[in-house]
């Protein structure tokens, strides 16, 4: 099968379902050029800097018939625009009584371990979930990019996919037929029977690397949940029923993180808790802003050595 | 009668109709009988008639927090309306609203938005959808002077320029965001000339004198339909009320100052008009009163009759299906 590049294969996702729906529109601070050439700069339109109108145009949009996908690069850039998507995009469906529908796609990147420093690096999904009205996207792998963006583009909400900007470059093998990926079903990246390891964004990566380097002495299962609302809780329940230890990987900072509601999701489930043999354990970004220089980046961010350590720090008999 | 009066009768009408049915939520806030924060529009209802008379159903309307005006110049129904107000079931957005988001989909109201400046973007892709549609439709965004101060204004104004979205931009310049003057808030001094800086054409109107609104609103849609880009209207005018209808909330505007711009009401005015050129006779004037306050009445006594939504519908319309 041929392989394609993460961003190809978000590309083609795009690709194809703008020729199924001429009234969909795409905007970016940089033209897309491909899509230009393909569907003209009618419909795909280079802007200013200006994240915040971009999304705001977007809601216009869409409330008048049309699809929108804007792109605006970086999460951090997207901080730009968190007015017209928490007060407006989350919103509208709900406040005008779902009169309206609302397709919108908000791509940006996210992530850290290219030293962008703090202003381009960031992975600030659990801000967004808090925000009841929009549905998270967080693929991981070519495959999952455009099979997740072609369910995004036809869903009628709006819909933010956060790409971690290390995976762009990325090539797995991607099918030239016709696929869609159903939001709300994580993928199990690894079958295991000895602890749960559900990793996210860039992390799934590293901690299926870390898996293989224990093979044969823990069985681990990885789960990559590729969507965060709607997530996908009973594969998560029940592969944790199953192992009785719960390792959350995620690159965010910890506190409040998508990682510490997976864990609470865990605890506070009976029969889930009941089936616990050790306490669950985060590998989390530390709370600080990402660093610029390389070692600090490193140390801040976690790797496959921390969810190595992790994962044994879960298998080791707790002390009485 | 003719056709010109047709116009002007028309527009007294709905200047009244947001009049009175204004002037019934004040009573009814004041009495304590409706939840959260009520804008009244009272004051600048020469502004939504006059503009709202030049557009069809197609075209596309964004609103701010004080928005009833709005709903009823674009012809949203009474009813609903204040369904919506009493936060009933019957409401325009089922109750999960309230009196500041007031939507109608179904005659081109994209809604009111409570946040200060923010419709501005989505008006402009109301505009770049019309553009994209190319039947001829234009999108209308009312704001205040408040707004004028906020980046999503400035952006919303170029983004229109550089692509030459059919979007008249209506500026409703009361003077004051809540109660800071307009003339401290901005160093510009005078809006147009934020819009003659993105090389928006623009015309400054006394937006209580609805047959000057009307008049250049008209000349400037016709000119946007035509293809001729985006449109600024600053409509210079004065709310009667406080920010928002409440006991508490100070009102820190000079008493003289609202008593000058009473005696320049927009409706008292147009009516005296109207009745000195024989437009409208008293008695006409009486049996046009009569039917909105009768409308008003019913559809006051709807929203009071109306359920109001189970708790658990706070559950629904989270997503769209």
């Amino acid at each position: 099968m041929r392989k394609i590049t993460y961003d190809q294969a978000a590309n083609e996702a795009i690709q194809e379902e703008f020729r199924k729906n001429p009234r969909s529109v795409h905007m970016s601070t940089d033209l897309a050029a491909d899509l230009a050439e393909e569907f003209g700069t009618d419909r795909i339109r280079v802007t200013p800097i200006a994240e915040n109108s971009l999304v705001g145009a977007a809601i216009g949009l869409a409330g008048s018939g049309f699809r929108a996908v804007v792109n605006l690069r970086m999460a951090t850039f997207g901080f730009v625009a968190l007015d017209q998507m928490m007060n407006h995009a989350a919103k509208i469906t709900y406040m005008f009584g779902g009169q309206a529908k609302f397709p919108i796609l908000i791509r940006m990147t996210v992530g850290a371990g290219f030293s962008g420093a703090a202003e381009h690096s960031i992975s600030p999904y659990s801000m967004f979930m808090n925000v009841p009205g929009l549905k998270i996207l967080l693929p991981t792998t070519p495959y999952d990019v455009k099979g997740l963006l072609k369910t995004a583009l036809g869903d009628p909400n709006p819909v933010i996919s956060f790409e971690p900007f290390m995976l762009g470059r990325t090539e797995t093998e991607v099918p030239e037929k016709e696929y869609f990926i159903p939001f709300g079903k994580a993928a199990v990246r690894r079958r295991g029977t000895d602890v749960t390891v559900v990793a996210l964004g860039r992390m799934a990566h590293e901690a299926l690397e870390a898996a293989a380097e224990v093979e044969g002495k823990i069985s681990v299962e990885v789960i990559d949940p590729r969507t965060l609302v709607p997530l996908d809780r009973d594969s998560i329940l029940r592969s944790v029923r199953k192992t009785g230890r719960l390792v959350v990987v995620d690159e965010a900072c910890r506190t409040c993180s998508a990682a510490s509601e997976i864990v609470a999701l865990a605890t506070s489930d009976r029969p889930t808790f009941a089936r616990l043999r050790a306490a669950p354990a985060q590998v989390c970004g530390l709370d600080v802003p990402i660093p610029f220089s390389p070692p600090m980046e490193k140390f801040v961010i976690p790797d496959r050595a921390k969810i190595l350590r992790a994962i044994r720090g879960a298998m080791r008999r707790p002390s009485t | 009668m003719q056709s010109d009066d047709k116009v002007l009768i028309e527009l007294y009408t709905t200047m009244l109709t947001i009049r009175r049915f204004e002037e019934r939520l004040v009573r009814e806030v004041f009495a304590g009988n409706i939840p959260g924060f009520v804008h009244s529009y009272i004051g600048q209802e020469a502004i939504a008639a006059g503009v709202c008379r030049h557009l069809t159903k197609r075209d596309r309307i964004v609103s701010h927090h004080r928005g009833h005006g709005h709903c009823i110049a674009k012809g949203a129904d009474l009813k609903r309306m204040m369904a919506e107000i009493y936060g009933k079931k019957t409401g325009y957005c089922k109750g999960k609203g309230g009196s500041m988001h007031i939507a109608d989909f179904s005659v081109g109201m994209l809604g009111a938005d409570g946040i200060v400046g923010a419709g501005l973007p989505i008006s402009t892709g109301a505009a770049f959808a019309a553009q994209l549609e190319g039947r001829g439709d234009v999108a209308a965004v009312f704001f205040g002077d408040g707004a004028c101060n906020e980046g999503e204004f400035h952006e919303a104004l170029n983004l229109a320029g550089i692509w030459k979205l059919p979007l008249l931009f209506v500026c409703e310049n009361n003077q004051y965001g809540v109660n800071t003057p307009a003339a401290y808030a901005m160093a510009a001094g005078e809006i147009s000339r934020i819009p003659k800086a993105h090389n928006i054409p623009c015309r400054v109107v006394f937006g209580n004198d609805v047959e000057e609104v009307h008049r250049v609103a008209g000349s400037a849609v016709a000119g946007i339909r035509k293809g001729g880009g985006p449109f600024f209207l600053e409509c210079r005018t004065y709310r009667w009320h406080k920010h928002f209808l409440s006991q508490g909330l100070e009102d820190l505007r000079p008493a003289a100052e609202l008593e000058e711009w009473k005696r320049k009401c927009p409706v008292a005015s147009f009516e005296k008009k109207l009745r000195g050129r024989g437009v409208l006779s008293p008695a006409k004037i009486r049996t046009i009163d009569d039917r909105i306050l009768r409308r008003v009445e019913e559809a006051h006594a709807f929203a009071l009759r109306s359920p109001y939504p189970q708790p658990q519908d706070a559950l629904q319309d989270i997503y769209s299906t």
